[in-house]
């Protein structure tokens, strides 16, 4: 029977069913972070538990870490998570990448750029945005606390088998456009709920063009309408792009396991709970306008009307409106911008930042604009600065950070300030998530970029690049 | 894990789509995950309007939260669940639950429950009428959410679940009884795919 690359993937990783119908599927790779990792593991002590498999269990210092430039030199301890999680990890012989450690960055990022997490193999992580490795044809479950410290001590995840649906992605980009425009798009067109309860796959000529970096950049927004995971089935571009990274398979073992590879695609004729096709086409740059993903409009739109959404939803768009101080029939082009934030593992890979660095390059921050750019791991940092990029950054006006997840969630203590309107390649504009009050809308690299060179909302193609 | 079998209580209208974790358990850096749990239950909204409904003095011992669709979206932070049980929270009732909440929730003891839209207005329209002044009944055996005035809504829960929830079941534990058949997976992956069950670096 034609399968899905999603039950290829299941049922490869099916242990056995429980009797309370949930598969038990195991867990390739386990990359924690240091907001939960303390967490679960003290409660692993507690419970007189064990960690299953620590060579296959990491723990990344992303979400609390400090951005600033010096850190490894000035801050090494870190914050009181990132303290615990090392004295904790080391109790249990799990390896930290940790501040100062040149394999330190944002979990998700780490994971595929290390060639750690493989096409075809599991991912757990107990944070939302597990999905991004979906760009490497990988099958990523996100969870809670308790959830984790079930993986923690199974090395495996016990889940009732999800739904699965399919997104056509057709036509070609235009130039200027990237996957974060058409993930929005996605996310506009089917709703900020309309995956819930499936497992996505993109696929499509649009799916298939993307490089690699822009796959895992698509798949990373996969909670962002609710699905349990997202991603692309990998092909001889996934491979080539793994290939010789750190901890990829070498010699005999690279060959069998690209025969293995080969398999994870959908076959013909196989189907799925559910099926979407989004053109993508005539797209232009996109924007949130709103408090939640969906809320997306083209550069050249402007701001919806509520009588565009049922009545019901209206007091809630009414809210978004308010919140984000616009009116309906305003253009979003132009509105002046106060904080630029270029990072998170959406959109903090090496390619982002060529497209930034094109921009920025030779110009100045406009005027008030308070910039940064934080790489979403070291390795990305060292790359960027090869390339001269810390240069071009700096010279321009930003402020080029050490890795981490900084701004994305405050979590670390960069925030805005109430009121200021932030143009961020982060993946969440929810209500208050990067400083009470603060204005959040979602853009690609090179529309913030933009932004920031301009002062105002500014259609990226239109900014002469170096 | 606490078992859940009954409960009775006030139930707060929070009659909004799309409510997301971050609200729910806002975290920042003085804030994190690991601090006050009952202060943290949509620290925002009650700092920044004195008419949000959980600063209005009928709603200050909750039982049960009410939402629309989507309720609990976004961050799979698990502080979610933790800050309402902290409040006394222990069913939450919606048109739609997203996913990863939900798993939480069942790891936590609380009851999340998933109404079709006729249920789902009936019951809205009786929370909002009764205004925290009496207390509803939710009773697990039964499946049956009982108003002050006897309406009865009944709900659905898998049968697997509404097990673990009575019997406060471990989760960690039932699949632990399955090690021999996590060994064995591992034995035969060994063989077959041995790069997966190694990974280290060699550069």
């Amino acid at each position: 029977m034609p399968q899905t690359v999603f039950a290829k993937i299941w049922d490869a990783h099916l242990v056995t069913k429980r009797s309370d119908g949930r598969d038990i599927i195991y867990v390739d790779r386990h990359i924690m972070h240091d907001l939960h990792a303390p967490i679960a593991m003290q409660k692993i002590v507690d419970a007189g538990r064990t960690v299953l498999r620590p060579h296959l269990t990491w723990s990344s210092q992303d979400h609390s870490v400090s951005i600033q430039p010096d850190r490894d030199v000035t801050a090494r301890e870190g914050s009181p998570f990132n303290q615990k999680v090392r004295v904790l990890a080391q109790k249990f012989g799990i390896r930290v990448f940790d501040i100062g450690d040149s394999e330190q960055g944002i979990s998700h990022v780490i994971g595929p750029e290390l060639g750690m997490v493989l096409p075809g193999s599991t991912y757990a992580c107990p944070d939302s945005h597990a999905c991004t490795v979906g760009g490497v044809g990988a099958m990523a479950f996100a969870c809670g606390t308790t959830e984790l410290e079930h993986v923690l001590a199974t090395q495996s995840i016990a889940m009732l088998r999800p739904k699965t649906m399919r997104v056509n992605l057709t036509g070609k980009l235009k130039p200027g456009v990237s996957a974060k425009d058409v993930i929005m798009r996605v996310i506009a067109q089917l709703g900020a709920d309309g995956a819930r309860g499936y497992v996505v796959e993109y696929a499509g000529p649009v799916a298939e063009a993307l490089e690699i970096e822009g796959r895992l950049t698509l798949c990373n927004m996969s909670i962002e309408w609710g699905a349990r995971s997202g991603l692309v089935a990998p092909d001889e571009k996934t491979f080539a792009w793994l290939k010789g990274r750190p901890y990829a398979p070498t010699g005999a073992e690279w060959d069998a396991a690209l025969a293995d590879w080969r398999q994870f695609k959908t076959d013909p004729g196989a189907t799925f709970d559910k099926e979407h096709t989004v053109d993508c086409g005539g797209l232009d740059p996109q924007i949130t306008w709103g408090t939640n993903p969906g809320q997306v409009i083209g550069i050249g739109d402007v701001v919806p009307d509520p009588s565009s959404v049922p009545p019901e939803r209206r007091d809630a768009f009414n809210h978004s409106l308010e919140y984000m101080g616009l009116k309906a029939g305003q253009k979003i082009e132009g509105l002046p911008v106060d904080v630029v934030f270029i990072g998170s593992c959406n959109n903090a890979r090496l390619s982002d930042l060529d497209e930034v660095a094109k921009i920025v390059k030779g110009k100045k921050l406009a005027s008030g604009v308070r910039a940064l750019i934080v790489p979403g791991s070291s390795a990305v940092k060292r790359a960027a600065e090869a390339k001269g990029y810390d240069k071009v950054f700096k010279d321009a006006g930003f402020m080029w950070g050490a890795s981490g997840c900084s701004m994305c969630a405050g979590g670390e203590g960069i925030v805005a300030a109430k009121g200021q309107r932030v143009l961020s390649t982060t993946n969440r504009n929810f209500e208050n998530r990067q400083g009470a009050g603060v204005r959040t809308h979602l853009v690609s690299p090179a529309m913030a970029a933009a932004a920031a060179i301009t002062g105002k909302i500014t259609d990226s193609r239109a900014v002469p690049t170096a | 894990m606490e078992a859940f079998i009954s409960t009775s209580g006030t139930a707060v209208p929070l009659l909004l789509d799309d409510i997301n974790t971050d609200q729910i358990a806002p975290a920042d850096k003085s804030h994190g995950h690991g601090s006050d749990m009952k202060a943290m239950l949509f620290r925002r909204w009650k700092e920044g309007d004195p008419n949000f409904v959980f600063n209005r003095p009928q709603y200050q011992s909750p039982r049960i939260l009410v939402a629309k669709d989507n309720f609990a979206c976004g961050s799979s932070r698990e502080s979610a669940v933790w800050c309402m049980a902290a409040n006394g929270i222990r069913v939450v009732v919606a048109r739609s639950i997203a996913d990863i909440f939900k798993e939480n929730c069942l790891r936590n003891g609380l009851l999340a429950i998933e109404l079709p839209l006729d249920k789902a207005v009936l019951f809205e329209e009786q929370v909002t009428k009764t205004d925290g002044a009496q207390p509803f009944a939710v009773d697990l055996p039964s499946q049956t959410i009982t108003c002050p005035d006897g309406t009865k809504i009944a709900f659905e829960i898998r049968e697997a679940e509404k097990i673990a929830l009575l019997e406060g079941l471990d989760d960690i534990g039932i699949t632990l009884k399955h090690k021999a058949d996590i060994e064995a997976f591992e034995a035969k992956i060994k063989k077959t795919k041995p790069w997966l069950q190694k990974a280290e670096a060699h550069q």
